[in-house]
């Protein structure tokens, strides 16, 4: 079964189900002529191997596989979009013929061939990640659950997990152009109870990417991961009350990036501003960040969880300016929301799986270092928050208001970082909270690799990444008034 | 109308014991889905699927695995045997790994009156119309409402079969149908959204597009001109929606994974007291034609009615067969099937109705705020601690004032909870868990 992973897409489907460049002609090709703007057919296998550690034995395995197709017409703004889990001729005949419907009454432009250029190759494995011995994993994981137990003698209970996935894509457009992808992906995570007395918390680290299993062992990362878990817990314990009101936030380099993903990020995807509901809508060539700041979504990455060699609609991934010293210069699209804006698709196009139309998301976003060291921006703020891990965030497209979630977090007492605080919402707004940045870092870091982000029901992998920087007012959502 | 054949589970449930297996239990799910999306009138995106997965466990003595697949045909089912078979032998021995006794398992399946089989039979173009009459409502409710996410019509139709090797097989048919409706206001430059839904069992039961519309308008006018208030400790409100992210929160913390794991704040709570007298929380998975009924758990076990707290007293947790053994209880029917195994899941979870009308609750607060949204993710299961971003209206001298955002409210489950200060009398079950309006005596609100 494993050897399947190391298939060619195109042959992969050929053969085991008999899709040819003729079978597309036949479903998307002459019927659709004149009819719609846009067409094509994605098929995809899935297998996903995961391991659970618990009370010190790995006690839950489970493999998964999921193949099926999706077939997508376009017309105007128009998308018909039909999916099956059983891939033969017939159900893609009945799926083509469903999404079709969506084009009779169209009177678009006859598919135009886009020049799509060559896919990258960001993650050629000499070994996939769920392609490596079992055995190995389970060592792994009893080897992280004894180093969190060591790095604390507070730590009650470990639940360390390794997930690998291996995904095989294939796309092929109305034109007769097709492309395939391998993604690999993998994660060990690490959650750790410690209890004080009375007194219980929760900490968890991880990471992973588009890497080979022994990425977790080159530099001990597995061990560092499991530390870390075992010391935010720790560290919790002894946390007092998070401040609320508004104040000066200073957040550390790499997670905290989440920052971007949520006040800006979404607000820059096509779709919400083709449709004008994005807090950005219009705002192209406007200053909405103070001149510190450069955003870049870069999915051209090696082994990043968040990049992808072409992204679901078959178009390359690239790395598309946001924001250009405070000034918004991009959007991230697909293909779809480009066409209808006239602008580039710019390999956002992405989906959970075949099960689901593609729409513009991110890839990696992150903004690029400054020339500041972290200490002397600490060092800048009488009284303020410094938070350094975070867990989830959520966006109001439409009002711009966003909030994420402090993990570890410390008070700031005339620059020096003392007592750490309870966990706490951070609260925004998107088109103002960047122009209050008033100092960025010289360190920037990309995130761990444990992103997973939520549009519209649909979850995909993504990256973020940040210096150190100051914001000059944000409002902390702690109890202490 | 039954559901799927359990046939093919029991081929592959004698295929798992041949290769190994001492016990192996399956669920398999076929499901069809239709949804159409209007925006501005116009028809944006129509998605018909149909997909089955067949999901299986397999224990060797007291080590499991699990394993699924969408590949139904002979080939696939076989591979999927073997690696949940050789996953079971690398797995540790768990002494409270198994199946439930056979003898518990449920002696009959309750017709629950789930499906509506004629209700799917509707055109395409029809259940389009009825997505363009709940927009085209929300866009004339009010000169304010500009623009629009779209509204959206749905349906589903799903049948699931469980078999167990132990000789239990019994299946089930389920219709679920929806519309919602996203409008969007803008005045003076600002954008405001909101939505508004109906779900229900039977296409008959859904409230009327063009009132799902109207009532979607009504909520994102209401947030023009929205503003930040100063940091200040106040009763809180919460409406019926918001009201039920608290019930799940506390449904998460005695569900018996969370309390196996020690990841609760509700541990070693059973049988005291952790809200004020006035709430009393029941999962019922019996109430005919609800969005949350089953006739029988993910093990196969018959469903029930549950008093999770009683008057404030925490009177039982969530429990499948697996967390049962490890707390030393009995299971509570709970047990629910996801891609890895076994989870728990509530059915019809509601937070029972107050006497007091909502207009009251709001009519006693001097300063207080009324919220109508929650976004992020900031609350801590093990410990309770609450802080979430929050958008409302703030209340002066007992009426709504002016609508509230960019802020958060913050406090402990278990303050707010023991803080319970009113429960309205408007309980309305719209989804599978849902609240009465709840007033809350003090929570921190960050702003200003």
């Amino acid at each position: 079964m494993v050897d399947l992973v190391r298939a060619r897409p195109e042959s992969f489907f050929a053969d085991r189900f008999n899709i040819t460049s003729s079978t597309i002609d036949r479903l998307l090709g002459s019927a659709l002529r004149g009819k719609v703007d846009d067409a094509d057919i994605y098929l995809e296998y899935r297998i996903i191997e995961e391991l659970v550690l618990e009370e010190g034995a790995v006690k839950k395995a489970s493999r998964h596989v999921s193949q099926g197709a999706g077939v997508r017409a376009q017309a105007g703004t128009r998308t018909g979009y039909a999916h099956t889990d059983d891939i033969s001729i017939e159900n893609l005949e009945e799926a083509a013929r469903q999404a079709r419907a969506i084009a009779t009454e169209a009177n678009a432009s006859a598919v135009v061939a886009v020049q799509s250029g060559r896919p990258h190759d960001l993650y050629a494995l000499a070994e996939a990640p769920i392609a490596a011995d079992l055995t190995r994993k389970l060592d792994l994981l009893r080897a992280a659950d004894q180093a969190a137990r060591a790095a604390d003698p507070r730590v009650r209970q470990v639940i360390a997990s390794i997930t690998s996935e291996d995904v095989i894509v294939f796309v092929m457009t109305a034109t007769g152009w097709t492309v395939g992808d391998i993604r690999p992906l993998t994660r060990l995570n690490v959650t750790v109870i410690a209890e004080d007395g009375p007194k219980r918390e929760i900490g968890t680290y991880g990471g992973g990417g588009r890497v080979a299993f022994d990425w977790f062992l080159e530099a001990n990362r597995w061990q560092r991961f499991a530390r870390e878990a075992a010391r935010q817990a720790g560290l919790k314990l002894a946390a007092v009350d998070a401040p609320a009101g508004t104040m000066t936030v200073v957040l550390g380099p790499g997670w905290p990036g989440i920052l971007l993903h949520e006040a800006i990020g979404h607000g820059l995807e096509g779709d919400f501003n083709r449709k004008g509901v994005s807090a950005f809508a219009g705002r192209l060539g406007q200053k909405v960040a103070s001149e510190l700041v450069t955003v870049v979504d870069d999915g051209t990455i090696p082994n990043r969880r968040g990049s992808l060699n072409v992204d679901d609609e078959g178009t390359p991934t690239s790395r598309n300016v946001l924001i250009d010293r405070g000034v918004l210069c991009g959007y991230m699209q697909d293909k779809l929301n480009a066409r209808l804006m006239g602008m580039k698709a710019t390999g956002n196009g992405r989906r959970e799986s075949y099960a689901h139309p593609p729409m513009p998301r991110m890839t990696n976003t992150f903004m690029l270092a400054g020339d500041e060291a972290p200490e002397d921006i600490l060092r800048s703020v009488k009284q303020g928050l410094y938070a350094v891990a975070f867990g989830g965030g959520q966006v109001d497209i439409t009002s711009g208001k966003f909030v994420f979630s402090a993990s570890e977090a410390y008070l700031i007492e005339d620059g020096q970082v003392t007592k750490p605080v309870k966990g706490a919402t951070l609260i925004g707004n998107g088109p103002d909270a960047l122009t209050r940045v008033s100092r960025v870092g010289h360190d920037l870091k990309l995130d761990e690799g444990i992103g997973t982000c939520g549009k519209d029901g649909q979850s995909v992998p993504v990256g973020v990444g940040l210096p150190t920087i100051r914001i000059d007012g944000m409002t902390v959502g702690g109890t202490q008034v | 109308m039954s559901g799927i054949d359990p046939g093919l589970l029991v081929t592959v449930l004698k295929r798992a014991t041949a290769l190994g297996a001492t016990a192996a239990d399956g669920f398999l799910v076929d499901e069809r889905h239709f949804s159409a999306t209007v925006r501005l009138g116009e028809v944006d995106t129509v998605t018909h699927s149909h997909d089955q997965r067949l999901s299986l466990r397999v224990f060797a003595g007291r080590a499991s695995a699990a394993a699924s697949t969408s590949d139904l045909s002979p080939d696939s089912l076989e591979r999927v045997v073997g690696e949940a078979t050789r996953l079971a032998k690398i797995t540790a021995e768990d002494p409270h790994a198994g199946l439930p006794d056979p003898a518990e398992l449920t002696a009959s399946i309750p017709d629950l009156d789930l499906a509506d089989a004629g209700g799917h039979d509707l055109s395409p173009e029809a259940k389009i119309d009825i997505a363009r009459r709940a927009e085209a409502a929300a866009l004339s409710a009010d000169a304010r409402v500009k623009n629009s996410e779209g509204a959206e019509f749905w349906d589903r139709q799903a049948r699931y079969a469980y078999a167990t090797s132990s000789g239990f097989a019994g299946g089930y048919a389920t219709s679920s149908f929806g519309i919602t409706a996203s409008p969007v206001a803008a005045q003076n430059g600002e954008m405001q959204r909101d939505s508004w839904y109906t779900m229900a069992r039977k296409r008959a039961r859904l409230d009327d597009p063009a009132e799902v519309g109207r009532t979607a308008a009504k909520r994102a006018v209401r947030r023009l001109g929205a503003r930040k208030v100063k940091t200040t400790e106040v009763p809180v409100i919460f409406d019926p929606e918001t009201a039920a992210s608290l019930v799940r929160a506390i449904a998460g913390a005695v569900a018996g994974p969370s309390l196996y794991r020690r990841a609760s704040f509700l541990l070693d709570r059973l049988g005291a007291r952790i809200a004020a007298p006035s709430v009393t929380i029941v999962d019922d998975g019996l109430r005919p034609g609800a969005l949350g009924s089953r006739p029988f758990d993910g093990e196969g076990m018959a469903t029930r009615r549950t008093v999770l707290v009683n008057e404030g007293v925490l009177e039982s947790y969530l429990l499948d067969s697996y967390s049962a053994r490890k707390l030393g209880l009995a299971s509570t029917h709970h047990a629910a099937r996801d891609g890895a195994g076994v989870t728990v899941a509530t059915t019809n979870l509601t937070l029972q109705p107050g006497s007091a009308r909502p207009e009251d609750l709001i009519g006693s607060v001097r300063e207080g705020f009324y919220v109508t949204e929650l976004i992020g993710f900031g609350v801590n299961g093990v410990t309770g601690d609450y802080s979430r971003g929050a958008v409302g209206l703030w209340i002066e001298n007992g009426a709504l004032a002016y609508p509230v955002e960019e802020v958060t409210i913050a406090g402990n489950l278990l303050d707010m909870l023991a803080g319970v200060d009113g429960i309205g009398n408007d309980l309305v079950l719209r989804d599978r868990t849902a609240a009465p309006t709840v007033k809350i005596a003090r929570m921190v609100v960050a702003g200003e």
